[in-house]
């Protein structure tokens, strides 16, 4: 019997098998940022050094200022002390480091992919649930907490065991309008909040193969939301071509000698996985989430569930709990719901793609309510004014800022103040999550754009013809 | 880490699913020192007001579960982030072991390596489990991890699985990276065949 995608990174990266199932596996690239503080004190007061430091690249994200990238724009000592202790850290072990100021700085999730760091084939461990977003490129991408991340840190490997495998096919021909991020949405409704639970999700099927990379970034983004392990897309020729050029891709000779490698990966024709289900893209259409939780996403031409309509005392416990924390009433249109400030960004929809989605929207007006826009990386934003897309945001009164994970976790002072709504292309919708009280909709950058022209929840294609 | 052998202790029900670590653990105080401690911070905006004062409605800042060392939630129990502070946050607080019907991948291996036991049980186990601790505020559970037990309030006995080696770290409160290093030879020659293979990747 053939294997998966996943069955073969595992076993090209197994380095032993333990006496009780699980394996120890090699960590060909372990990327890390400014929360990684936590592990490197734990290394120093265990006496230990990294291991594997050329394996090894790090950029500051998640505190940082997305006002200025100097150090001073950090006001926060304790975020501004972790900031620097990455830059010390970096240097005493000898690892590659785009710091604050240099132009390959961002989201490690999108510094990545975009640097060629990420490659077809890897194991690639972050201390950041997002870290699945890797898969995208066929590598198996998963997050781990401080103590894993020392202990990759100290022994470039990892005891992990086996998943079982899940694959989500994606049929069909998707509507206008509808993004990545609405078939994630989609699939992570369907499946439930932990439905992927001890699984390795792989995407297939005739829609994630017409994907840019840039869209299956922001499927595999999300695919913890579904509980699953990691989230992966077999490489192909778009693939490829993705990383052809890239700074860290390999060149001349290597790179074909990569390419004959990374061609054996895609799961073979006769591969069984354990759970198969499929989705229908021509049913889907633009989507919101109403709860709080990422699974309780809905077409935006619906209404607010009502918790009446739920057979099972629990569920409808939580939904009763969710309306009440977000201010909805049952019934209402999602439609009606208005939304106090819009958040565009994040390691899921902040690349070059996801602007220019938001900027075709954009310029079709102004801006009813105040509208924060944080490339991924500063690449993405230096390419962005490159192409005029910050004069069309600034013209549609949407703020323009420097990049990192800002509003979508809001470590950094970019926060959404107690009781106020948001409409945001991040990942999660979480009690607290965007600041205490916070009420968050998720949705995709060109649905977020056009709440912002409207000032409430909007399906994007009544707006564009 | 703290090693976890028996824990015989007040349980307290937490009657909600997905309960995500942005709950347990707020963002804004993931940068503290570890040495400082994690309790303080635990379940943060549902557990205290703006001003610092308890919320009485809160489970756990009422009499019989300030002293809980256990607690029985529902499904996906530590969903979203990597956090390993919400587990820390737990264990400061006093908790040595969660009961849940499903967690959060990450959290749970986050659990093991910080002396927090996570047991997995069947759903209708935790849904009767926590009606018996609201209907006796204050009995005990116990958990028996080298026997791989859990004692219910009623005396019932239910067995929960548990990887060995997992197992062995947390009863002997074992650094797991020692172990790992016990392997180095392995690890080398394993480190020599991948570059080998994979000469295009050590570019950095």
């Amino acid at each position: 019997m053939g294997l998966t995608l996943y069955e073969k990174i595992w076993h090209a990266h197994k380095v032993l098998d333990g006496d009780d199932g699980q394996s120890l596996l090699h960590v060909a690239r372990h990327l890390v940022h400014d929360g990684s503080v936590h592990a490197f004190q734990f290394l120093k007061e265990k006496g230990l050094s990294v291991r594997r430091s050329d394996q090894v690249a790090a950029t500051p994200d998640h505190g940082i200022s997305t006002h200025s990238h100097v150090m001073a724009a950090i006001t926060d000592p304790e975020q501004r002390r972790v900031v620097e202790r990455l830059v010390e850290n970096t240097q005493a072990h000898g690892i590659l480091h785009f710091p604050l100021g240099d132009p390959r700085q961002g989201i490690v999730h999108v510094v990545g992919p975009e640097q060629g760091l990420t490659q077809p084939g890897m194991v690639l461990v972050c201390g950041d649930s997002h870290t699945s977003t890797h898969g995208a490129l066929g590598a198996l991408a998963f997050g781990a907490g401080a103590s894993e991340i020392t202990h990759v840190l100290a022994t470039q490997s990892t005891w992990q065991r086996r998943s079982k495998t899940l694959r989500v096919r994606v049929e069909g021909e998707r509507g206008a309008h509808v993004s990545a991020k609405d078939v994630i949405l989609a699939i992570i409704a369907k499946l439930g909040s932990n439905g992927a639970a001890g699984h390795v999700i792989e995407y297939a099927g005739s829609v994630i193969r017409a994907m840019s990379i840039e869209e299956r970034l922001t499927v595999c983004n999300m695919s913890i939301e579904a509980g699953a392990r990691a989230g992966m897309v077999a490489p192909d020729d778009t693939t490829f071509a993705y990383l052809q050029g890239r700074a860290y891709a390999p060149k001349g000779a290597m790179w074909e000698q990569a390419l004959d490698h990374w061609r054996t990966l895609p799961s073979d024709l006769d591969a069984r996985f354990d759970v198969d289900i499929q989705l229908d893209a021509s049913a889907l259409a633009p989507m919101v989430t109403w709860g709080n939780s990422p699974q309780d996403g809905l077409p935006i031409t619906a209404c607010v569930p009502n918790p009446q309509d739920e057979p099972d005392s629990e569920k409808r416990a939580g939904m009763e709990r969710s309306l009440a924390y977000m201010g909805l009433q049952a019934g209402m249109a999602l439609q009606d719901i208005a939304v106090d400030q819009v958040f565009i960004g994040s390691c899921t929809n902040g690349r070059i793609e996801d602007l220019r989605a938001a900027a075709a929207v954009a310029r079709l007006g102004q801006a009813k309510v105040p509208v924060l826009v944080s490339p991924g990386s500063t690449r993405v934003k230096l390419e962005a004014e490159r192409e005029g897309l910050d004069q069309i945001f600034k013209q549609a009164g949407f703020e323009w800022r420097e990049s990192g994970c800002s509003m979508c976790v809001g470590m950094n002072g970019d926060l959404v103040a107690s009781g106020k709504r948001c409409a945001s292309t991040s990942n999660r919708n979480f009690v607290g999550r965007q600041g205490p009280g916070s009420r968050t909709h998720l949705m995709g950058p060109a649905m977020a754009a056009a709440a912002a022209l409207t000032g409430r929840l909007t399906d994007v294609r009544s707006l564009v013809k | 880490m703290k090693a976890f052998v028996v824990e015989d202790g007040v349980a307290v029900p937490f009657d909600q699913a997905d309960v995500d670590t942005d709950q347990i653990l707020p963002a804004r105080y993931l940068r503290r020192p570890r040495q400082g401690g994690y309790g303080q911070f635990l379940f943060r905006d549902v557990r205290f007001n703006d001003d610092d004062s308890e919320r009485p409605d809160f489970i756990l800042n009422q009499a019989p579960y300030r002293s809980a060392s256990i607690m029985v939630a529902d499904r996906n129990f530590g969903c979203g982030s990597s956090r390993e502070q919400a587990p820390w946050g737990l264990v400061d607080h006093g908790i040595r072991c969660v009961i849940a019907a499903d967690f959060g991948d990450i959290f749970y291996l986050n659990s093991l390596k910080t002396g927090l036991l996570p047991v997995q049980l069947d759903i209708a186990v935790c849904v009767r489990m926590r009606e018996q601790l609201h209907a006796q505020p204050g009995a005990h559970v116990r958990v028996d991890l080298p026997a791989q037990t859990v004692t219910g309030p009623d005396g019932q006995v239910y067995a929960f699985k548990m990887d060995a080696f997992r197992k062995k770290c947390l009863v002997e409160g074992l650094d797991e990276i020692g172990v790992t290093l016990q392997h180095d030879a392995a690890l080398k020659s394993f480190e020599v065949q991948y570059r080998q293979a994979h000469p295009w990747l050590f570019n950095l």
